[in-house]
């Protein structure tokens, strides 16, 4: 509302005569001091909205959730990988899916404990662990991996996908994530 | 458009040069403003005169916060109370903004029934103002239906029961009741058909009429005329007259901006809680109305068996008819309330009964020793529900759900075997098929246990030209196998 000057009542008679009215200047300060204040008034009611609508900005509203995998007793005498199948929590909004992957543990070349995806990351098929030959074959197109994952022969174009791991409360902790297939180098998908 | 106001009379505030008079030659906004706010008060600006301003403001905050909380909201019956419980207790401001709303719906009946009294005692239905006051009756109505339809939509138990009862009572109308009833609610009992229909209501068909009806209020009385005090004449307005801005706007102002305060601070202090989600199998629940719907729950509570289209159908008719119909009863251009008493009569009589029959409800209420607790229990239930932190839905695909079919350990062991040995690169995670491969769900009722043995010991030549390897397993672990692909169903 930005009404700057006084009415021209004289020309109606039937309206309140003028001195009854406010003078041309009072009026024109009132008109901005109503702008002024409908405007810090908007201003601060639509603080709420806006942060309501930013939400999505301000928190994680999707997120991959950091999976148990087991005690960190059991894995310290680990001498060949062990399959354990860990559950996701993948948050999306309001709602949640949990599914369920492989993977393995295992140690990589200085002993440190290393997990792995078992997805094989040549075309996708859930690699297994030959106990016999001592290495992952993936039955699919036959790509061979090392007891710590690293490529020994096969289409494969790299060695399996090590995982991010976390250690809390002296239980292993992992972060599932799918991987770009086909590929030479390790690239995180979606 | 030329620089003259309505009234014909040349206005020396329009501006002649600049953007300020291109924009108005283009679009009029300067005059269509100055219209506005000439707008003559018969014998000047008044306090009660701010409760349709007061209304408008609300409607719009309805509107706003109405449009926001959909950004998260899903009408459905699995989905609607964790969207909300979502805005509640996840989404930054959700609570502030879901109370907002909720007050709001409070605030508009009270407002909306201060707005009809002050019309209604002032006598400023009469004269010209027929349709004028039926259009403000429909909108009454179309308030009530808002505040009935958004009730719903939490999708918790309070909002449940409450519903429940309230499409019950629609279904005591004689003859047409049960089909209403099942025409409301999408069905014969309340479910997510009922959620949707509500949600339509609320979200387009109610507001809709709402705008247009508002439209046409304020158009009616911009061509009736503003009534003015109770001492002027309804056809022929002879008193001086007042420009609505500025008193009169600043009047409504400050109503607008008791409102902001009033609401701002219970939606900040005393939000509105929320439930647990609906359970329909819960027998024990005591529904209860929002406030401004108890006197009608009380009513009905009086009118039973043969009688009870009397009290249902008869006397709310009647008493609609004779307030749509007002104007048109009421022909006397008298409006001074000392000299109405019939008017004043019916007045009182009204708010009165409306005030004992919810009182009456709380009284009721809080002496029967069984409702009380319950409705304490009730209470209870919903405190320590709002304490609870949110936890997401668990999507129907999830692992979680399909686990719950495989109630045989024997099975659900077998499940880790067919990944580990990679079964389900080709057929599938759950065995559903890939191109790869066929699907394993419902190979029980095609193979028995010894020929699925048998087969993983010597495939056929058609499953190994496909790729199915011999499957080498120690006989216990292919007893597992065979369990959890047999479970796939």
């Amino acid at each position: 509302m930005s009404r700057s000057q006084a009415n021209s009542s004289s020309t109606r008679a039937r309206e309140l005569s003028a001195p009854e009215r406010m003078p041309r200047n009072r009026r024109s300060f009132l008109s901005a001091l109503l702008a002024l204040g409908s405007v810090c008034v908007g201003v601060l009611l639509s603080v709420p909205l806006i942060r309501f609508a930013l939400f999505p900005l301000l928190r994680r509203t999707t997120e991959l959730k950091e999976s148990p995998v087991g005690p960190m007793t059991e894995f310290l005498n680990l001498s060949i990988p062990v399959l354990r199948n860990i559950q996701i929590e993948q948050v999306d909004g309001w709602r949640k899916a949990v599914s369920e992957k492989a993977v393995y543990v295992t140690k990589d070349s200085r002993g440190q404990l290393l997990v792995l995806s078992s997805v094989c990351p040549h075309l996708g098929c859930t690699v297994p662990w030959d106990a016999v030959k001592g290495t992952f074959i993936c039955p699919c197109h036959g790509a061979v991996y090392a007891p710590d994952g690293t490529r020994v022969s096969g289409p494969s174009l790299r060695g399996m996908d090590s995982l991010e791991t976390n250690i809390q409360d002296d239980q292993l902790m992992v972060r599932f994530q799918y991987f770009r297939q086909l590929v030479a180098d390790k690239e995180v998908m979606g | 458009m030329d620089l003259t106001n309505r009234n014909g009379r040349e206005n020396s505030d329009v501006p002649r040069t600049g953007v300020r008079a291109w924009l108005n030659r283009r679009t009029g906004l300067d005059d269509l403003l100055r219209a506005s706010l000439d707008e003559p008060i018969p014998g000047g600006a008044r306090f009660a005169y701010i409760f349709g301003s007061g209304l408008l403001f609300i409607f719009l905050s309805q509107i706003i916060t109405g449009v926001f909380l959909a950004l998260y909201y899903v009408p459905s019956a699995d989905h609607a109370h964790t969207t909300v419980v979502y805005i509640t207790k996840a989404v930054t401001a959700g609570s502030f903004l879901r109370s907002l709303h909720s007050y709001g719906s409070s605030a508009m009946v009270v407002v909306l029934l201060l707005h009809l009294s002050q019309t209604y005692l002032y006598g400023a239905y009469k004269g010209r103002r027929e349709i004028l006051w039926i259009s403000g009756c429909a909108l009454f109505g179309l308030v009530l239906g808002m505040a009935f339809t958004g009730y719903l939509l939490p999708w918790d138990q309070r909002a449940y029961f409450a519903t429940a009862v309230g499409t019950n009572a629609i279904g005591e109308i004689p003859g047409i009741g049960e089909s209403l009833t099942r025409l409301v609610r999408g069905g014969t009992e309340m479910g997510t058909l009922t959620v949707s229909r509500f949600f339509v209501a609320h979200v387009f068909l109610i507001p809709a009429f709402i705008f247009a009806l508002v439209a046409s209020h304020i158009f009616l009385f911009r061509k009736a005329g503003a009534a003015g005090p109770i001492s002027e004449d309804p056809y022929n307005p002879k008193q001086k007259t007042e420009p609505f801005y500025p008193r009169q706007v600043m009047m409504d102002l400050s109503l607008t901006a008791l409102l902001i305060a009033g609401l701002g601070v219970l939606a900040f202090f005393a939000p509105v809680p929320l439930g647990p989600a609906a359970d329909p199998a819960n027998a024990q629940y005591v529904p209860r109305p929002e406030w401004y719907y108890l006197p009608i729950f009380q009513w009905l509570k009086y009118w039973h068996g043969a009688v009870s289209v009397i009290g249902i159908l008869v006397i709310p008719m009647i008493l609609v008819i004779a307030v749509v119909a007002l104007p048109f009863l009421d022909r006397s251009i008298e409006r001074r309330p000392w000299k109405r008493p019939v008017a004043m009569g019916a007045y009182v009589f009204v708010i009165v009964a409306l005030v004992g029959l919810g009182l009456r409800s709380e009284y009721q209420d809080q002496h029967d020793p069984g409702v009380a607790k319950q409705l304490a229990l009730q209470k209870t239930e919903e405190n320590d529900f709002m304490r609870k932190p949110f936890e997401p839905e668990l999507s129907s695909g999830s692992l979680a759900a399909a686990n719950v079919s495989l109630a045989d350990p024997l099975a659900a062991k077998g499940k880790t075997i067919f990944e580990a040995q990679s079964c389900n690169a080709c057929h599938g995670g759950g065995g559903i098929g890939t191109a790869a491969a066929p699907a394993l769900v419902g190979i029980s009722a095609k193979f028995t246990s010894d020929q699925l043995v048998e087969l993983f010991a010597h495939p056929t030549a058609k499953m190994i030209a496909g790729g199915m390897p011999k499957v080498d397993l120690p006989p216990d672990d292919l007893k597992t196998l065979i369990a959890y692909i047999e479970s796939l169903k």
